[in-house]
């Protein structure tokens, strides 16, 4: 059986990929394509790990097919930080400590900026809920609310 | 899962006739929120994917008549994040609101949240509240149906072979009305329901409601329409003494399952307080537009 021909964007970067039909979008992007900063949670939707955006949405890449991101623009969090320097976000869960595992943190920085591109300044409960949909098992998510508020404040020079 | 084949077919004809030649093989791709994960556990395998979000008429919503129709694989966000849709239809936003964090909510759709049939698919009660009609497309043309129609207990639909369903229509609707959808969670996000209540009232120029419609979820193997529990509002002014009734209906209505979530008792006192606190949060919608 033929495998499906797909041609997208991820990072910005043209990207042809062969994948079965099973095959998630986070097992191409892991296997195919070799990002492997788009961790496995639980595969199933529920903890986050593996958040992308997908035409600047904010999705589970374990739950959408890789063959369904033909003709889509694909964000992972290798095109977060500009060559060495790391996005405000990256620096300020560095600086708050708000991390250990690391293991949900790239999602946890993916859904980060999908919220802050929706809402520059949002309230502690607003991260919270931004964040809902991404577990950490380790930190707790003080730091992890504490890290983004901050953030926050620095991108918008306040 | 390596021999299975995808299609993205581009008109609904075309989505027809590829479930036609598969079988009972092929499973119609929307969100994939549900699906996916059926997959991956190995209870389901499929040989055939058709993925519906290329075909116009199941990915846009639509003004119609004064009412609204929307595709069955719009996502539950771009449902969230319409302005007119949200202000005209409260209630049902509620219930898309509670299907799944965000990252779910951009791909889960509400044709699918409605044709995975689970009793406890948080934006059903709100539609049959509300009064929606499928639009189903099959071998054998077109046909409408009353939301509440299509749920035939967990994980099964009245939907026939081959059948797709198509969009979801809520009807014009009159001045002082309101919606609301109220679920029990343990937690706040990313949790099923133990009890989900959904009203939709009307009232008239003096302030009486005449018109109404309660339904509840996650307490029968499928959504209950419990007319007693509308029947309690119309003719009152939504007054204790009708909440009381509404109350009392929508407990007896209740046929649940004792699990994890809850007990039968719990379930059924639990119905009441819901049903309860969705009609007051309708009320002031009502009295508001």
């Amino acid at each position: 059986m033929a495998k499906n021909r797909v041609t997208a964007k991820v990072n910005g970067d043209s990207v042809e990929f062969l994948c079965e039909t099973g095959q998630t979008l986070l097992e191409v992007l892991r296997d195919e394509l070799r990002l492997t900063g788009t961790k496995e949670g639980c595969g199933t939707g529920d903890c986050g790990a593996c958040s992308v955006t997908v035409d600047g949405r904010l999705m589970c890449s374990c739950l959408m097919l890789g063959v369904e991101a033909e003709g889509k623009s694909i964000q992972t969090i290798e095109g977060m930080a500009t060559g060495e320097k790391l996005h405000p976000l990256q620096q300020k869960f560095l600086e708050h400590a708000a991390l250990q595992c690391g293991v949900c943190t790239p999602g946890m920085l993916i859904a980060a900026r999908s919220l802050l591109e929706r809402n520059p300044d949002p309230t502690e409960q607003e991260v919270r809920d931004g964040l809902a949909g991404n577990l950490c098992r380790c930190t707790g998510y003080h730091k992890i609310v504490e890290a983004v508020l901050d953030a926050a404040r620095e991108m918008r020079g306040a | 899962m390596s021999e299975m084949r995808y299609e993205a077919p581009k008109t609904l004809e075309a989505a027809v006739a590829l479930l036609a030649g598969a079988n009972g093989r092929a499973k119609v791709l929307a969100g994939g929120t549900d699906l996916l994960i059926q997959m991956r556990s190995g209870r389901m395998e499929p040989a055939l994917l058709v993925d519906i979000k290329g075909i116009p008429e199941m990915m846009s919503i639509v003004a119609e008549n004064g009412g609204y129709r929307f595709g069955a694989a719009v996502s539950s966000m771009d449902l969230i994040e319409h302005k007119e849709f949200a202000k005209a239809w409260p209630g049902v936003v509620d219930g898309i609101k509670y299907i799944g964090s965000l990252q779910v909510k951009a791909r889960a759709s509400v044709g699918g949240n409605l044709c995975n049939a689970s009793p406890a698919a948080d934006s059903v009660p709100a539609l049959i509240a509300a009064g929606a009609v499928a639009n189903i497309v099959g071998p054998k043309g077109r046909r409408e149906v009353p939301v509440e129609q299509i749920p035939a207990g967990p994980g099964k639909t009245s939907l026939a072979p081959g059948e797709i369903v198509a969009s979801l229509r809520l009807p014009r609707r009159p001045a002082h009305s309101g919606d609301a959808y109220l679920r029990f969670t343990p937690r706040t996000e990313m949790d099923i329901a133990v009890v989900g209540a959904g009203v939709n009232l009307t009232l008239d120029d003096k302030g009486i409601c005449k018109q109404a419609r309660v339904c509840l979820g996650a307490v029968a193997d499928r959504a209950v329409l419990v007319p007693e529990a509308a029947a309690a509002l119309v003719g009152t002014r939504v007054d204790d003494a009708a909440l009381k009734r509404l109350s009392a209906a929508a407990s007896a209505a209740c046929r649940p399952i004792d699990d994890k979530r809850g007990t039968k008792e719990y379930r059924i006192k639990v119905a009441g307080v819901m049903a309860r606190r969705a009609a007051e949060k309708a009320l002031e919608r009502a009295r508001n537009n």
